[in-house]
């Protein structure tokens, strides 16, 4: 059956992983490309998540999601055998994958999970990776095997210290980038403030770098410019310019205002959902 | 009594034509039939049709207008030629069915294009009767009458025939008004169509776009029905050039055509300061977020949010910009202005949407466009800034050219903006199909068949036309229909 989920994994207190049957998504989709997906094909809400990996043989693809709102609530307590509303894509243009030489790749959170696919598809156009991961702490990091299997060195950091450095992500981005020579190329996936300071941090060694963008969307192909930011001084849509631009031309602190449009509403909803889940017996 | 009196009325008429007495003047004699609507103050707040329809009484009394031209001057103005006077005669004589057949020989969605052509620019611009009174309001009400006999039968439609299988395969990109015509011409020619479609419900612009107060969605799913019971094959969240590129559709699933009908779907900003405040939205954004998604139902059913404003600013002139005022007053705002920077007869939205949007209460600014929107420490929208115009010499569109009135400046306290400028085409096929030709703006390069320069692909509607209007995007859609029908018998003679 079509967007049944067939594995469901809990990967922290709220970051969850499945796998979706998608058999077109998982033969069409390419590192850096996200999916629009909706817990209810009837009244859901569409939301952009980036693809984690996919299976084409099987015909699934791996979606991992933080449990922030209603849609990303609902869609955690789908159990195995159950199906999302909808999913439809691969959306986006992929990312440029070549021999760079060393390629710094720098997750945070829930960035980890786009992150990987465009580490892993480095590591296979034959380039040095280097993986920083970094999180609040230590329960919040997020596939560290899989990126320590794939990089010729990883780092992981935590705020608090419980796993790792206690650091955030930009500390060993700057002892990295001083060395020589230096890396060719930084890939940044993570928090919108955390992707900010990585840039400043690497504009300031010269070091070339690609954010992934995960904006405010509703269709995901162009038609509504909600996912609109500033890049070079231009307006460019993250769904069909990006989602993946160079890191020193976004314009941040713009993209995190607008990040607040719907939060109070978003709060509101998901206070809701969690008085039903309470009423309906989950927990 | 007014109805009797009406009645007799009609039968007069009726009488005195079959005498043949009755004469040019008794015509204009006769009174424009208004179409009842829903109360201005009441439809404020509920997303119910505006219009709803004339009486039968109505719609033969309004086609007794009808000069029955020789020449017929509105066939001429309508974009898929549409026997107007032949069908308003046959209104006029009470033979409705008649009527709608005819329609049907040149459109298959009457009930939509009754309602949403800007007919005051096509066929009712040219009405004799309307030149006879120096009044375009004046010419004879088509579209009225289109629709009434279109909503008379949709109750019960017949499905149309299907030649057999010819054993090719059609896909059609985009579920829009071009896309559902090309469905319909090429399966009734017996090709085994599948129609693709990237949102999670097809019907294109008229169900994301046009709101239900102006175009209920039960007509657009009522046409979708019709696909396909006609064996039409629908499948949605399918973005071909993402999901399937061109080149595979053609190559390895086996289609032999393929239609291009995927619409303007780009949203222009303006390109002032403060457009990424939050509460600034493109018209497609907000009117996808109330129609599509249903936000004006969040938190009862629906789980899409729509900040809605208090204070909302709309810019533009057009219909869809009229479609977002309006659609801002049902979600409660009190003060809606529709800024504006020529004068309300340069506005290119339909007479009777400027019409129904004043009923309700949106607050025309003409003659005034924003410099720069402003915005609240937190990034939300506080106020937009206006220059107010005057107009001055005629440009390139032969409309007057708004000047700047130096040192009009003003502020409109509003915290949400809807920015209705209009759509540039969507990248998504230029992306993603390397060998089609474009124009530099972006649009689709077609022959007078609708075909592109790859072999075997067809386009048409706004992405080659810009963007434009449903009944122009049906044009294409037939001109496509008819190619595809015609390159196909060759290539299986061949």
């Amino acid at each position: 059956m079509l967007y049944r989920i067939v594995a469901h994994k809990q990967l922290s207190d709220n970051v969850f992983q499945i796998d979706v049957d998608a058999p077109l998504v998982a033969r069409a989709r390419k590192a850096g490309q996200f999916v629009i997906v909706s817990s209810d094909a009837a009244s859901g809400e569409r939301i952009p998540l980036t693809v984690a990996g996919a299976d084409p043989e099987a015909g699934t693809i791996r979606l991992i999601f933080q449990r922030v709102g209603k849609t990303t609530a609902a869609m955690a307590d789908i159990p195995v055998g159950g199906a999302l509303g909808y999913v439809a894509g691969p959306l986006g243009r992929p990312t440029h994958i070549e021999k760079f030489g060393t390629v710094v790749c720098v997750g945070g959170g829930i960035g980890n999970a786009p992150l990987l696919a465009i580490a892993t598809a480095m590591k296979e156009a034959g380039n040095r990776v280097i993986t920083i991961l970094g999180a609040r702490t230590q329960e919040l990091v997020i596939l560290e095997d899989e990126f320590a299997g794939l990089s010729d060195d990883i780092i992981v950091v935590t705020d608090d210290g419980s796993h790792g450095r206690k650091a955030l992500v930009t500390e060993p981005l700057k002892e990295i980038c001083s060395r020589d020579p230096r890396p060719n190329l930084a890939v940044v996936i993570g928090p919108t403030i955390m992707m900010k300071f990585c840039c400043e941090v690497t504009k300031q060694f010269e070091v070339p770098t690609q954010v992934s963008l995960n904006t405010i969307m509703v269709d995901g192909t162009g038609m509504c410019g909600g996912c609109r930011v500033e890049v070079g001084g231009k307006t460019k849509f993250v769904c069909v310019d990006g989602p993946e631009f160079d890191g020193h031309q976004v314009n941040f602190d713009q993209m995190m205002r607008r990040m607040t449009a719907y939060k109070e509403l978003e709060k509101r909803e998901m206070e809701q959902y969690q008085k039903h889940r309470c009423k309906i017996g989950l927990k | 009594m007014i109805v009797d009196s009406q009645e007799r009325y009609l039968q007069e008429l009726l009488d005195k034509q079959a005498r043949g007495e009755l004469k040019a003047k008794d015509r204009y004699a006769i009174p424009p039939q208004d179409m009842p609507v829903q109360d201005g103050v009441e439809r404020r707040s509920n997303m119910s049709e505006v219009a709803l329809g004339y009486t039968a009484l109505q719609a033969r009394l309004e086609a007794m207008r009808c000069l029955g031209c020789a020449n017929a001057p509105c066939v001429e103005g309508c974009p898929v030629r549409i026997r107007i006077k032949d069908f308003v005669a046959e209104i006029a004589a009470g033979r409705f069915d008649h009527a709608l057949a005819i329609i049907k020989e040149n459109s298959l969605l009457p009930a939509v294009c009754g309602r949403v052509c800007p007919q005051e620019v096509q066929c009712q611009e040219r009405c004799t009767v309307g030149k006879k009174f120096k009044d375009p309001n004046m010419s004879v009400s088509i579209g009225r009458l289109e629709r009434f006999v279109a909503d008379l039968a949709s109750a019960g439609g017949q499905t149309p025939q299907v030649a057999p299988s010819t054993g090719k395969k059609v896909a059609v990109i985009g579920s829009g008004p071009g896309g559902i015509v090309v469905a319909a011409d090429t399966r009734r020619a017996g090709h085994e169509v599948t129609m693709f479609e990237a949102f999670h419900k097809p019907g294109g612009v008229k169900v994301y776009g046009i709101p239900e107060f102006r175009l209920p969605k039960k007509i657009v799913q009522e046409e979708i029905d019709v696909l396909e019971k006609m064996g039409v094959k629908i499948v949605c969240n399918y973005i071909v050039g993402r999901t399937r590129t061109i080149e595979q559709l053609m190559q390895e699933d086996g289609f032999d055509a393929v239609y291009v009908g995927v619409g303007a779907g780009l949203p222009k900003f303006m390109n002032i300061e403060g457009e990424y405040l939050v509460g600034v939205y493109s018209a497609n954004e907000y009117l996808t977020r109330t129609n599509l998604m249903k936000a004006y139902a969040f938190g009862q059913g629906a789980d899409t949010p729509i900040a809605a404003g208090k204070k909302v600013a709309v810019l533009g002139g057009g219909n869809v910009a009229m479609d977002a005022a309006r659609m801002a007053v049902r979600l409660g705002a009190e003060k809606v202005y529709l800024v504006y920077r020529r004068s309300e007869v340069e506005m290119p939205a339909r007479i009777e949407e400027v019409h129904h949007a004043k009923e309700e209460g949106v607050i025309f600014c003409t003659l005034q466009n924003p410099q720069r929107i402003l915005g609240s420490e937190d990034g939300h929208v506080v106020g937009m800034e206006c220059l107010r115009y005057e107009l001055g010499e005629p440009d390139e569109s032969g409309r007057r050219r708004p000047v700047a009135i130096k040192g009009s400046a003003f502020v409109l306290d509003v915290d949400t903006v809807i920015v209705a400028i209009g759509n540039g085409p969507n990248p998504l096929i230029e992306q993603t199909t390397p060998g089609l030709e474009f124009n530099k703006w972006g649009n689709i390069v077609v022959d007078e068949g609708c075909r592109t320069s790859m072999k075997g692909v067809y386009a048409g509607g706004d992405i080659v036309l810009g963007a434009a209007t449903i009944i122009l995007a049906m044009g294409q859609g037939r001109i496509a229909a008819k190619a595809i029908n015609a390159d196909l018998a060759a290539k299986k003679l061949s």
